[in-house]
């Protein structure tokens, strides 16, 4: 189901360097929110730690308050995995296990949480997957075939029901479509906008139109200038970001006014 | 317009190429080529002096029953030290690989890394004193309790060597000299693992383990094997080590504890050689023939294992 995340005074480092500094945001359910600013801002950062994937990199930590529905996701016994069980990510770059083919990529989380499903009941959830990720007609006669032989867009909607198929509560995406032609990009927002009746979707983008299409909120971030920490200047609904945002940054921002 | 047309459809069309490009392509090509020249000289010269052997009439061979005899039994145990150290060596330095790129701290990794690799600079000699003088003794109560315990076993079957100069020591230690190499080639195709399929296994919620079966050990399984291939190699080709430490006498036998051991090709080459001459000599190129041979099928065998799933192998 569908959760709502609650960040406050999170600051987010790399070893030394802090790279995101107090964000206090809430990101509604059943909605999509977007996340836009300059290169470098921390965009991805806050992202990823939002499922604890920041931590994978080494020297890499969180400061402050992330909850979901309440549940403090670095809390003393929150689990790292069953958080990412929870929340799911959908990367810039399309990343499908190149080893496998294409039905254990879509089975690839699903075995990991139920170890004990039947065949058939596993073949229904692939099915279901593929088509929720708009992709089952292209796939549906090669699903023995590797992943890794589909086109890029193709391979990204891979992903997408890769991360669908465990039905997690929040699903994050960075940049999925910024390796896309227009037309799997077009494919991709279809998806978005049948996903958010399911899924709290957190989305990072570079095209303003993208944002604006597809968000019912949008965050911006900005940085000072180069080796500052990144900061949440302004959040508000995506309509108002992009005709009267409270912030002149934003406005300078959206308008490509920048710099 | 006309004329260019008509010369194009005669020849192929060659593509541009620069001098650069074609000087190394010209390189490679002769690299290649030369690799092949070796390989064929060493098969031409063990087929041309194993001939008068192969066609001797067999009561002229040593042991007085034919070339496939007297080879037979020393394919058998090379093959069999070989495999029972590649059984041994394999998971366990696959383990070290990921131990050392996954988890241990990164201080300690580097270190475990320069011992293990400084296994591979031990000359066989020493392999084969510690074999006999250290290793062989001290695994003979081991064997006792085996052929007690595991007797009904046939390769348990016993009796027990009391020096403990058997098949399984020859093996364990084939096993120590071919596991840095191994263990070498494993850590590198681990570490070339990409991080985005790494990030991939862990942002579906799997465990550290889970991602290392999800993501890294099937993308260096086709390395996994070279590595496997290339510490084969050295173990179907060791000499002094099993001749030192292997007790030779009787036939093939599947029993691994006891003194009653067949030899391997390189260790009875390496011993019978001093003291043989004429169709002695045949016979023993012969067998070297044979170990040639079997090597070359093994890695035909490997790399069609490899390339059955190379659409999976994520080189693409
Ligand atoms: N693995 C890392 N180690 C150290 N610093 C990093 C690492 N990844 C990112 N950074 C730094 O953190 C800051 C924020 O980077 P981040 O990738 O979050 O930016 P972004 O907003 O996603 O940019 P882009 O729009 O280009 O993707 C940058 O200054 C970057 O150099
Ligand atoms: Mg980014």
């Amino acid at each position: 189901m569908a959760k709502r995340i609650d960040c406050s005074d999170v600051n987010i480092y790399y070893g030394d360097f802090l790279a995101v500094e107090n964000v206090t945001v809430s990101i509604e359910p059943r909605s999509v929110t977007a996340l836009i600013g300059p290169s470098g801002c921390g965009k991805s950062t806050f992202l990823r730690a939002l499922n604890r994937m920041h931590e994978v990199i080494p020297g890499a930590r969180v400061e402050g308050k992330i909850a979901m529905d309440g549940q403090d996701l670095y809390g003393p016994d929150a689990d790292p995995v069953a958080v990412r069980r929870q929340i799911g990510m959908v990367f810039q770059r399309p990343n499908p296990f190149p080893t496998m083919s294409i039905y254990d990529n879509v089975a690839a989380g699903l075995r990991l949480n139920s170890k004990k499903l039947k065949k058939s009941d596993l073949d229904d959830l692939v099915e279901r997957s593929l088509r929720g990720a708009n992709l089952w007609n292209e796939v549906k006669d090669r699903l023995n075939r590797p992943g890794s032989g589909l086109s890029g867009g193709q391979q990204q909607r891979l992903c997408i029901a890769r991360a669908i198929a465990v039905e997690p509560d929040v699903l994050l995406m960075d940049e999925p479509c910024s390796a896309l032609d227009p037309i799997s990009t077009l494919a991709i927002e279809d998806l978005m906008a049948d996903l958010k009746d399911r899924f709290t979707i957190v989305i990072v983008t570079h095209n303003m139109q993208q944002a604006a299409r597809v968000s019912e909120q949008t965050g911006f971030f900005n940085l000072n200038g180069v080796g500052q920490p990144g900061r949440l200047i302004e959040f508000n609904p995506t309509e108002k970001i992009f005709s009267n945002p409270d912030q002149k940054a934003t406005e300078d921002y959206i308008s490509g006014r920048f710099g | 317009m006309t004329a260019t047309k008509a010369t194009t459809e005669r020849r192929p069309r060659r593509p541009v190429r620069r001098r650069g490009d074609r000087i190394f392509a010209g390189s490679a090509q002769g690299a290649g080529i030369l690799i092949l020249v070796i390989l064929a000289g060493v098969a031409a010269f063990l087929v041309i002096e194993s001939l008068p052997a192969l066609t001797a009439p067999a009561e002229e061979i040593p042991g007085g029953e034919g070339v496939g005899a007297y080879v037979a039994p020393l394919l058998f145990g090379t093959l069999l030290a070989a495999v029972i150290a590649l059984l041994v060596a394999t998971p366990l330095a696959v383990a070290i690989a990921l131990f050392v790129t996954h988890y241990a701290p990164r201080r300690l990794a580097a270190g475990l890394g320069y011992l293990v690799d400084l296994l591979a600079a031990i000359p066989s000699i020493v392999y084969g004193f510690w074999g006999i003088f250290w290793l062989a003794p001290k695994l003979v109560p081991f064997y006792r309790w085996l052929e007690e315990n595991l007797g009904f076993v046939p390769l348990f079957a016993g009796p027990t060597s009391a020096t403990g100069r058997t098949m399984l020591t020859a093996g364990l230690v084939l096993a120590v000299m071919i596991l840095p190499i191994i263990s070498a080639i494993s850590r590198e195709v681990f570490q070339q693992v990409p991080t985005l399929h790494r990030e991939a296994a862990l942002a579906l919620g799997a465990t550290r383990w889970e991602m290392i079966r999800m993501a890294v050990i099937p993308y260096g399984k086709s390395g996994v094997i070279g590595g496997a291939m290339l510490g084969l190699g050295r173990a179907l080709g060791e000499t002094l080590a099993i001749a030192l430490v292997l007790s030779v006498s009787g036939g093939i036998t599947l029993n691994l504890i006891s003194s009653g051991n067949p030899s391997t090709v390189a260790a009875n080459v390496a011993l019978e050689f001093p003291e043989s001459s004429g169709l002695d000599i045949n016979t023993l190129i012969a067998s070297g023939l044979a170990l040639f041979l079997i090597t070359f099928a093994v890695n035909m065998l490997a790399r069609w294992i490899v390339n059955r799933r190379a659409d999976f192998s994520g080189a693409n």
